[in-house]
Formats: structure tokens, sequence, C-alpha cells
């Protein structure tokens, strides 16, 4: 184990931001495998990074990338719909485009956008170092992005049938649908082998290795957030979002399974002729609806917990109170959560449950709404009397408090099941959920990235592009999917490709498209203000908002590693009881003892194993299309995996020893 | 400095168990899931289709038997090699995982036996759903102890270069143990409403 030693000069504030020299040198492990070289190449360095906050930020980028590419997807789709028998694309790419559309939102931009927040923000919230487990954050990283290769590598195939360079051969003969065209949930028996092709494939494997990347990541930050929380930050000290990541932790790890075992069934269907949802060998297509949603529901909270997280953190900030019930607060998501895998059958209530059983689910679905009314009242008990300052964090949590809520209650429709029956496979469905989508969780999140990228990057936003942003994007939203409602009511179903005029859906639809366009401009402008920021922004110092949580009392962005010293906190909202509360609520800092602050070291091995994944998913898939010596090119990616994890436990943790002589009390 | 006295209780508040104990235990949650939902899946289609397939013919309860017991006594030993760790007798948590490795071995022998019996008396994958339920079932507890026996012969190969050591090892040694555990209760669970729930 090498010591490098850094000096920073001693410093009364932590204001100072001059540069220390970060002379790391790379070690061998102990079995001589040379350490990544960080110091020398950048590239490398972020590839083989260690460091939640480096992590963090890549999740997010990738994320706002996808979130683009499925926002690309909506508004083909949403143009194809401007008029009635339009044929702007054929209806196999229409399905294409939505299921797409749906994957990409859902597991290439939303999950990653949450756990960009998750991994740059918890750790710091707890006063940890970093995560429990540095390498597997690394791991949870690539694999995700191999995942997103995978799901998204269709295209590429597909371009190539289109100029008539490649024809599937092989199981999936005559079938050239090599992006996956079966909707987002993925019904049995249309995944079948004889009804679509490779395209299927390449969303199996692709969301399996989403699954791996999520439960690695998700287990990660259950031991992070029980173990590694600093002296005197107590479970109900802790910040509304970390709490939040937790519950969303323990539901990753609890519905991911369910999922898998379907993929993998799904899987083992297509490839090697089982009958778990083939009808001909006395298969139940209606298991599949089963099993995917007891993942499928669960993952709805997945996605908008952490959004909720994100606004119980803004609400206080901005509105210079603490938050309204916080036990209450933490004690309702928790309680969704839980709820979250009793109501998986409502998604179901038309296929003839029974009686018994749609009762049940529709009244446990009603029970959810409580604790989220609970949570809408607690926000606006927060914002009542306090001194409301309207930033643009505040402006967008403000809009998911009511957007969230437009979405609760056409979600409060569905829970009566014959209002379901009624409201099923229309697009009043699609109104619903984008409601909760966009104005809930995208709003939410937009929230978080105005509030935290001064954390992040150092650098203030310039301007007040953010309120055109909250226009349009609100706007549009609304225009967009307000005359959904109408539009499902008057029984336009979801899912076709075009519509004849005379049924009263022309205008709406028109509207609907109007209303995307203006979304899209809203989220251009967001990402250019992201661009501005990270051009032209000015310092933005340690705690530019006048915040509350740990986060804010160390440095904009802050150090490797953290917090010089382990804080010890005194109490819930630590850095505002720092501030302004008594004395005895200040934070005192740990003796560090002089031996410096232990950092892991980084390492290729996560990286490697992570990107074995890419050979594994698209050999199965190709295989699949009869593509030769595919199966090799899958066996070639499983050793990678395999050694990788294997030299990955050999080489052990390393680590090194920082010496941040720097006076932060 | 009133805080001082008070926070360094504080500290304690955390749960005093390992990070990697605790990552094990959150996994075999997860675990429980997995294999929770393929079980199910078979208690399912087997209530589906009574009629349609008679196991009892296909299925050795004597053998089942002797595969489950010696799956027992493999958890025996992994105890007592957890325990030797933890006093620091390396070569008696050699022998002990020997024995673990052996025992896994022998319960894997018989499932791949089992299988290549019930291929050869018809019952295969495609079969019918019986076949596709109890071979992924089966085949996915059969990887489960597979991954344990790799898992402990590097564990023993390891403890052949002086890396290993009560102190930093014990922990280690001490989570292999939760996983080979698991995968043996699991199959006590899978030995009873897979197999013997056929014979009554």
């Amino acid at each position: 184990m090498s010591y490098t030693e850094i000096q920073t000069p001693k410093n009364p504030s932590t204001k100072d931001t001059t540069s220390v020299p970060q002379v790391l040198t790379p070690q061998s492990s102990q079995i001589g495998l040379m350490r990544p070289d960080h110091s020398k190449n950048v590239i490398i360095d972020w590839l083989t990074t260690v460091d939640h906050k480096k992590i963090g930020l890549m999740y997010g980028a990738i994320a706002l990338f996808f979130l683009l590419v499925g926002g690309v997807e909506a508004l083909i789709i949403r143009t194809q719909l401007a008029i009635p028998e339009n044929d702007l694309i054929s209806a196999q790419r229409y399905n294409q485009l939505f299921t797409m559309h749906g994957t990409t939102m859902i597991f290439l931009a939303i999950m990653p956008l949450n756990a960009a927040f998750f991994n740059f923000l918890v750790p710091l919230q707890i006063g940890a170092r970093d995560v429990a487990f540095p390498r597997v954050n690394t791991f949870s990283l690539w694999a995700f992005v191999a995942g997103a290769l995978v799901i998204n590598f269709g295209w590429i195939l597909q371009a190539l049938q289109v100029m008539g360079l490649f024809q599937a051969s092989g199981p999936t003969a005559g079938m050239n649908d090599f992006v996956p065209a079966m909707g987002w949930f993925g019904y049995a028996p249309i995944t079948g082998i004889n009804f679509t092709g490779a395209g299927t494939d390449f969303w199996i494997m692709g969301l399996q290795i989403l699954g791996i990347a999520s439960l690695s990541a998700a287990m990660n930050f259950v031991v992070t957030i029980i173990n590694m929380r600093a002296p005197g930050m107590k479970m109900m000290r802790m910040p509304v979002f970390t709490w939040m990541t937790l519950v969303v932790s323990l539901l990753i790890v609890f519905a991911f399974p369910a999922i898998t075992v379907a993929l993998g069934q799904l899987m083992f269907d297509r490839c090697f002729g089982t009958n778990f949802f083939v009808v001909a060998g006395g298969g139940q297509p209606i298991l599949w609806q089963h099993l995917f949603w007891i993942f499928g529901h669960p993952e709805v909270y997945i996605l908008v917990l952490p959004a909720m997280g994100i606004v119980s953190e803004v609400l206080p900030v901005f509105s210079k109170k603490p938050l309204f019930g916080y036990a209450i607060v933490v004690f309702s998501g928790a309680v969704i959560g839980f709820l979250g895998f009793a109501v998986w059958s409502h998604h179901m209530f038309t296929t003839g449950l029974g009686k018994v059983a749609t009762a049940a689910f529709s009244l446990l679905t009603m029970a959810i709404a409580v604790p989220t009314g609970v949570k809408i009242f607690n926000w606006i008990g927060t914002l009542w009397g306090g001194r409301v300052r309207f930033s643009a964090p505040m402006i967008f949590s403000i809009g998911f408090v009511w957007m969230f809520m437009m979405g609760g209650f056409s979600g409060i429709m569905h829970s009566s099941a014959p209002a379901d029956a009624q409201q099923q496979d229309s697009y009043f469905v699609i109104a619903h959920f984008h409601y909760v989508a966009i104005g809930g969780i995208f709003l939410a999140v937009v929230a978080g990235i105005y509030f935290w990228l001064p954390k992040m990057i150092g650098k203030m936003w310039k301007g007040n592009l953010s309120t055109w942003v909250a226009i349009f994007s609100t706007a549009g939203l609304n225009i967009t999917f307000f005359p959904m409602h109408f539009l499902g009511l008057l029984g336009m179903p979801r899912r076709t490709h075009t519509y004849l005029a005379g049924f009263g859906w022309e205008t709406y639809n028109l509207i609907c498209t109007i209303g995307a366009y203006i979304l899209a401009f809203g989220i251009l402008l967001l990402v250019v203000d992201i661009v501005r920021c990270f051009r032209y922004g000015e310092p933005a110092g340690d705690d530019p908002w006048d915040a509350r949580t740990l986060e804010w009392a160390t440095t904009s962005p802050p150090k490797v590693y953290n917090f010089a010293k382990t804080p010890i906190i005194p109490a819930r909202d630590a850095l505002w009881e720092n501030k302004y509360g008594p004395k005895n609520r200040k934070i005192t800092y740990e003796d560090d003892h002089g031996h410096g602050i232990h950092m892991p070291s980084q390492s290729w091995m996560p990286l490697i194993a992570s990107l074995g994944f890419i050979p594994l998913g698209l050999g199965m898939s190709l295989m699949q299309a009869g593509v030769p010596f595919m199966g090799y090119f899958a066996i070639f990616g499983l050793v990678m995996l395999s050694i990788g994890v294997a030299l990955w436990a050999i080489e052990g943790p390393g680590g090194y020893h920082l010496n941040a002589k720097e006076n932060v009390a | 400095m009133h805080t001082a006295e008070a926070t360094h209780e504080d500290s304690h508040d955390n749960l005093i168990i390992d990070n990697k104990k605790l990552l094990m235990w959150v996994f075999l949650g997860s675990d429980c899931m997995f294999f929770g939902t393929l079980i199910s899946t078979h208690l399912i289609y087997r209530k589906l289709y009574p009629e349609s397939f008679d196991p009892t013919a296909l299925f050795s309860l004597e053998l089942t038997s002797f595969s489950t017991f010696i799956l027992l006594m493999s958890s025996f030993l992994m105890a007592l090699a957890v325990s030797a760790m933890h006093k620091g007798e390396l070569k008696s948590f050699r022998n002990n995982v020997i024995g673990v490795v052996f025992f896994g071995l022998i319960f894997l022998g018989c499932q791949v036996y089992e299988f290549a019996h019930f291929v050869h008396e018809g019952l295969t994958l495609s079969t019918n759903t019986f076949g596709s339920t109890f071979y992924m079932m089966t085949g996915t507890h059969g990887v489960h102890v597979a991954i344990g026996v790799f898992w402990l012969v590097c564990m023993y190969f390891y403890s052949h270069t002086g890396k290993m050591n009560a102190h930093e090892s014990a922990v280690d040694v001490e989570v292999a143990g939760l996983y080979w555990h698991f995968v043996d209760i699991v199959w006590i669970v899978i030995f009873t409403v897979v197999y013997l729930i056929e014979f009554i």
C-alpha cells in the first residue's frame, strides 16, 4: 500500500478552492496487476473511477442523452399521429418507436437520472467518504451502459436491413424486426419465437443486463445508507432524499428478481424450447403479466419516490422552514413502497381475475392514495407561512406538486375496476402516466438539476432561462397530455399507428402534437441552460441556496474525499442548525488522528467485467437472428465477465491515504 | 463540548454488522424473491394441469433424500469451517472446506444423474410445463451450488497464499457460509414442495 501525501495550505475556511496538486501514484495490486494510471489520462481516470461523484455525473450525462433519444422517438410518434391516416412511418416502425420510447424513458432515462442523484448525493448527505462498495458502483455504471447498448443495438441492424445488407436467418428467419416492437411490458405470447424477431432478444438481454446493474447498485446503496452514516446521523436525522433512496433500493432488491425470472423464462422459451408462455405447450401467457407487474408496479414507485425525495429537499430550503411532518413524510414513503408490492393486479383488471381479487386489488390501490395524499399535504404545509423564494428549483418543485396531483387524480380513477375497464388501453391511461412521469418525475428531476448542479460542478446558473424552461415544459406537457384524457374517453386506443377521420379525434391529436413540440422546445432550453451553466457559470460557493442538509457543508464541487474530517451530526437539517441553531447543535468534526484519509484505489476490473455483458447480450440475440459464430461470441462475453470478477476479487481493495490538512471547523 | 459526549453514543447507532455481511444479507433477500418466483411458477403450473403428468413414477425419493442429506451435512461442515476461521485454525478450515466442496460435488453429481435419467425417460425442457419449470428451477439451484463450490475452491487455494487470518478473513468465510446455508435452505423448500408433495 503506497502512501501519497497531499498537502493543502492551512486555511481557515472551506471556501478556498485553490487546486491541490493531485499526484496519486498508481500501484500494482496483490497479484501484480497494474492499477489504472488515472493521473496521466483523463479518459482512463473517468473509465475506472470509483468516486461516487464522477459516477453520478456520468449517470446523469448518459441519462440526459437517452432522455433526448426517447424524446425524439416520442416526437416521431406524435408527428405520425398529428393527422388521420398519416403515412410518415409504417406500423412496424411505429411499434418499434413506442416500445423503445417506453423502455428508453423508464430504464435508460429516469432510472439512471435518479441513480445520478443517488450516487452524487447520498454519501454527501450522510457524511460518508464514498459508497460502501466503490468498485461495485463502477460496475453498476458500466453494466448499465452495456445494457443500454445491447437494447439499442437493433437500430443498427434495422438500418442495415433497410439498406438491404442484412436479413435474419436461423430461428427468427423471415422476421425482420430487429428493434423491440412489442411494448415496454412485452406481453406474452407476442414475445414468442413465432411472432417477433431478434428485437425481442435484444430487449430480453438488454433488460436483464440493466436489471443486474440496478440490483448491484441498489444493494450497494442499502449497505451504504445503513452502515456508512456519519456519527450522530441517526435514521430519523437523514435527509428525506436519502430515506427515499433507501426505500427505492429495497424496492429494487425485492422487485427486480421477478422480472429477472420472467425474462429468463422468456429467454428459455425463445432459445431452448420451454413452454412457460407457449400456449401450444400448455403455458399461460397471463403468467407473464403477473410476473411482469409484480416487478412493474414497484417499478413505478422506484421511478417516483426519488422525485418525491428531491421535492422534499427543495421545498424546505426555499420556504425557510423545516419540512412539515418529517416523520410522516418518511413513513408515507415507506408505506408507498410497501403497498407498491400489493397492487400489481390493477394493471390486469380486464383480464378476468375474478370478483374477489379485483375488489381486493381495487381497495389496495385506493389505499395507496392515502400516503401519497399525506405527502402532498405535508408539502403544502411546508410552504404554508414560509418565506417562499421562487428560485428555479422551487418553481419546478411546486410544478411537481400540482402536476403530480393531476396524475394522481386520474390514477385514483383507474383504481375503480369498472371505470378502469373503460379506460384500459385507451389514451386516458397515456394521459395518466405521462402526468405522473413528466409532470411528476421529470419536473422533480429538473428541480433537482437546478438545485444540485451548482454543488456538482461548482458553478452557479446564469440568467433566468429556467423560467422559460418551466413555462415551455409545463405548458407543453399540459397541452400534450390534457387532451389525451378526452381522446381516451372518446375511445382512441393506445398503440395504434394511425386512425381514421370522423371519430372526433383529429383536433385533439393535432393539439397533442403541437404540445409535444412545445415540451420538446422546453427540454431543449434546459439543455442549453445546462451547457451555459457549465461554460459561463460563476463560482457557486459552498452554499448558494442557504440550504439545510450536509452536502452543502462541503466545497462545491466536493473534494474527492468529500469531508476532510468526518462530521458529527447533532440534529436533523444539520447544516441549518449549524448556521442558525443553538450552540449545542453545531456540526463538530472527528479527529483524524493524523493518519490521513483512506481512499479506495481505482480498478480496471469492474469495467472489464461489465463490458463482458456486451458480447454476451449481443451474441445471444444475434444467434437468434442466425448470425454465424455468435454462440462463441456470447461465451467470450461470459468468460470476460468471469475473468473480470475473479481478478476483481483477487486484486483486493487496495487504497491509499490522503492528507488533507484543512481546517474545516 | 456537550455534543461530543452525546454524539459519541450516537456513533453506535449504526448497526454493528460488517459491510460485506450486510451486502450478502440483502442479496439473499433478493434471492428469496428470485427462488420464490421460480418455485411459485412451478406450483401454479402443477396445479393447473394435475392430470397431465405424473412425476411420482419418475422421481426417486431415495436418491433425492440422499442428496438432500448430503447437502445438509455440507452445511454442517461449512459451519465448522466458519468456526475454524474465527479461531484462526487454517488447517481445520481447509479440511472442512474440502469436505463442503466434496459434498457439494456429490450433490451436483446426483443432480446431473437425475437430469440425465429424466431426459432418458422422456422428460425434457420442452416436453410440457412440468419439464420447463422443474428443470429451470432445480437447474438454477444447481447453478447456485456450483457457484458456491467454485467460490469455496477459490478460498481453499487462497488459504495457501498465507493471506488469510482470523482477523481479516473470518468475515469473508462467514459471508460464503451465509450463501451456502441459504442455498441449502432453498433446497429444503424445493425438496418439500417439488418432490415430497407429489407423493401426498
